[in-house]
């Protein structure tokens, strides 16, 4: 084992210490509480950077890195695995909780004792449900993940935040019991819980004895769906990310995201579509059950008008889209899926950062104005502006929402359209043979959902900023326009540099597209010699 | 053994998922209790069920000599359960607290903070 290696531990046993730290810190103290939080979120961006470095560099072989945890030998002990998706995807987080956090410094930071104690575990239970290479120790970190959650939801206490919550813990809490039963029944067919060693078990077992094992990985799966919110199973989540406040909503974005990952991850480690007898299995209830929740969250976006609800169906359009990606079942795919899995997160993450901001131009008589003006069907715009010049928070106010909605219904130029250029791009060139029938109503739903998406923020968007009569510019802190600014301006970036990211992209999808490189590094990692025997 | 454990699983389960279904809050953190009781049993049963094994190598085995498998019974369930109850505890406790502060904002403890129309 490398120095290097030990940089594994860092996305997690920093935020740890440094939650421990915040813990006794109770009243008072904010500018701390902040820059330690703030530091460890820096500290955890420079790893996700080195550890993306590292693993693209061809530091470790194959672009995997392993490390064994308490130096136990792969199968019996945990094993973190940093390959360049994790890096990826803590490298996302890193610049999400940056955002986040940024934006609770003024007020909702301040507001409760231990907001920054849970954040930090937040942020601990995401990272280590990216590096663990281990069913239940991922089950752990779930917990982790969601029991910090559970607080931050309820964050700035108000009834419809406990109504909101009383639902998300319930659900959640069912889910995990159906996460315990699969990982239970997997333990029961395969006998290792080691993802690795479980992709090697399960490549070799004859079919008939596959039945226990792939009961386990549906119930696994139901779990993770429910997280990420496909069709049935998502009902919980728009009055969620409606209730709960911005920095929260912004990190919840990326939580279903983690479900997603782990799908993505077993699915191609135990179930690969090209080779072995197992393949396929669950790949058509992936793909149509992703379509059917492309259709639901696209419903809704046209059915709400809250914007807290319309930024949470459009994550339910961009979980439907990755979940059909993903069981579309073709190699070319997953890149572009994840190119659009960062944009989308970031994206609708700074919408509902900017939700509250733009709330405070919609004074109670400016909705009702609005509100008239839909029931009426006022369609003629006024001729002239009424003689008052934009002030510059509406002038940001209303760039931002427009740079946000580009990127969600996939308009040129920003990067929802090049993700989308390009998942058609591979759907319409598919490796062999012409494009089944599921290509065609795929790339209608994406194309239809985009439709929606444009429709309901422009609703949402006139209403706000040409029928709301602004009496006095809002006031608009700093620390709130910087984060959405850094959201939106890393969307940018994206589109800028889509060409080198797809390089990296491409390589990721690769690298996860050959399981048999997990099972020789992950099994194949020598324990360190250790200290006693040395002597 | 395993028709009366697996039938007992079943019926603790049964139960919870009804209680999950009801309208009170009460009711549904009971419901989830006896589920997440269930599951427990369930992780348990499915590291085989062994009668009179220990899950430890013993203290008295002679030195030098390698401990038969087949003479005991597989440990990973075990701790695994462990680790369940604790987590399943901790966020049972926090939902009965995120229960009370309901009853206390609300005035009703209905799961949808507010009683149905008549």
């Amino acid at each position: 084992m490398r120095a290097l290696d030990h940089l594994l531990l860092v996305p997690i046993l920093l935020p740890l210490l440094c939650g421990a730290v915040l813990t006794p810190l109770t009243q008072g103290w904010h500018r701390l509480k902040f820059a330690l939080g703030y530091a460890s979120v820096l500290g955890m961006l420079a790893t996700a950077l080195a550890l993306a470095a590292l693993a693209d560099g061809g530091y470790w072989r194959d672009g995997i890195g392993v490390y064994l945890a308490a130096n136990w030998a792969a199968p019996f002990g945990i094993a973190l695995v940093a390959d360049r998706l994790a890096a990826l995807m803590l490298l996302l987080t890193a610049l999400l909780g940056l955002a986040a956090l940024h934006f609770a410094r003024q007020r909702w930071g301040r507001i409760g004792v231990h907001f920054h104690t849970l954040f930090q575990f937040l942020l601990m239970g995401i990272n280590g449900a990216f590096l663990t290479h281990d069913l239940f120790n991922l089950f752990v970190f779930f917990e982790v993940m969601l029991a910090a959650s559970y607080g931050l939801v309820l964050h700035g206490y108000n009834a419809e935040r406990l109504r909101a919550s009383m639902q998300y813990i319930a659900v959640n809490l069912a889910a995990s019991l159906l996460f315990l039963l699969g990982a239970a029944l997997i333990y029961a067919a395969a006998g290792t819980l080691n993802m690795a060693d479980l992709a090697a078990r399960v490549a070799a077992m004859p079919p008939a004895d596959r039945g226990l094992l792939e009961l386990g990985a549906t119930v696994l799966a139901l779990a993770f769906l429910i997280k990420s919110a496909m069709w049935p199973l998502g009902f919980w989540l728009p009055t969620t990310y409606a209730a709960a406040s911005p920095p929260v909503a912004a990190m919840l974005v990326l939580m279903t995201k983690v479900g997603t990952y782990a799908i993505l991850r077993l699915w191609l480690l135990l179930f690969p579509a090209n080779d072995g007898s197992a393949a396929g299995f669950g790949y058509e209830a992936l793909l149509w059950g992703g379509m059917a929740t492309i259709v639901f969250g696209a419903a809704g976006m046209l059915s709400t008008d809250s914007a807290g609800r319309l930024a949470g169906y459009g994550a339910i359009v961009s979980s439907g889209t990755l979940l059909a990606v993903i069981g579309y079942g073709q190699a070319s795919l997953v890149a572009t899926g994840l190119y659009y899995l960062a944009g989308s997160t970031l994206a609708i993450a700074a919408f509902l950062l900017l939700i509250e901001l733009i709330e405070r131009i919609r004074t109670p008589r400016a909705a009702m104005l609005a509100l008239t003006m839909e029931v009426w069907a006022v369609e003629d715009k006024p001729d002239e502006p009424e003689g008052r010049g934009v002030p510059a928070a509406m002038a940001f106010l209303g760039l931002s929402f427009a740079a946000c909605a580009l990127v969600i219904a996939g308009l040129p130029p920003l990067s929802g359209f090049v993700a989308k250029f390009s998942l058609f791009h591979a759907l319409l060139n598919p490796p062999d043979g012409p494009i089944p029938a599921a290509g065609w109503a795929l790339m209608t739903l994406i194309l239809a959902a985009g439709l929606v998406a444009v429709l309901s923020m422009m609703r949402f968007g006139v209403r706000t900023f040409w029928a709301s009569r602004v009496d006095a510019p809002p006031r608009l802190q700093r620390s709130e326009v910087l984060p959405v600014v850094f959201l939106l301006g890393l969307t940018v970036v994206m589109t800028v540099e889509a060409g080198p990211i797809f390089g990296y992209l491409g390589r990721t999808s690769e690298g996860i597209h050959r399981p048999a490189d997990y099972i020789a590094r992950v099994l194949g990692q020598p324990p360190v010699a250790s200290a006693v025997e040395a002597k | 053994m395993e028709a009366v454990i697996s039938l007992a699983i079943g019926i603790v389960f049964g139960a919870g998922i009804w209680l999950v279904l009801r309208p009170r809050s009460f009711q549904v953190l009971c419901g989830l209790m006896l589920m997440s009781y269930a599951v427990n049993l369930f992780i348990f049963v499915m590291g085989r069920l062994w009668i009179d094994r220990a899950p430890l190598i013993p203290s008295d085995l002679p030195a030098g000599s390698a401990p038969d498998p087949a003479a005991l019974a597989d440990p990973l369930p075990q701790a695994l359960v462990l680790t369940a109850i604790v987590i399943g505890f901790a966020t049972t406790a926090l939902y009965l607290v995120v229960m009370i502060g309901s009853r206390g904002l609300t005035g009703t403890d209905h799961v949808d903070g507010r009683e149905p129309e008549p």
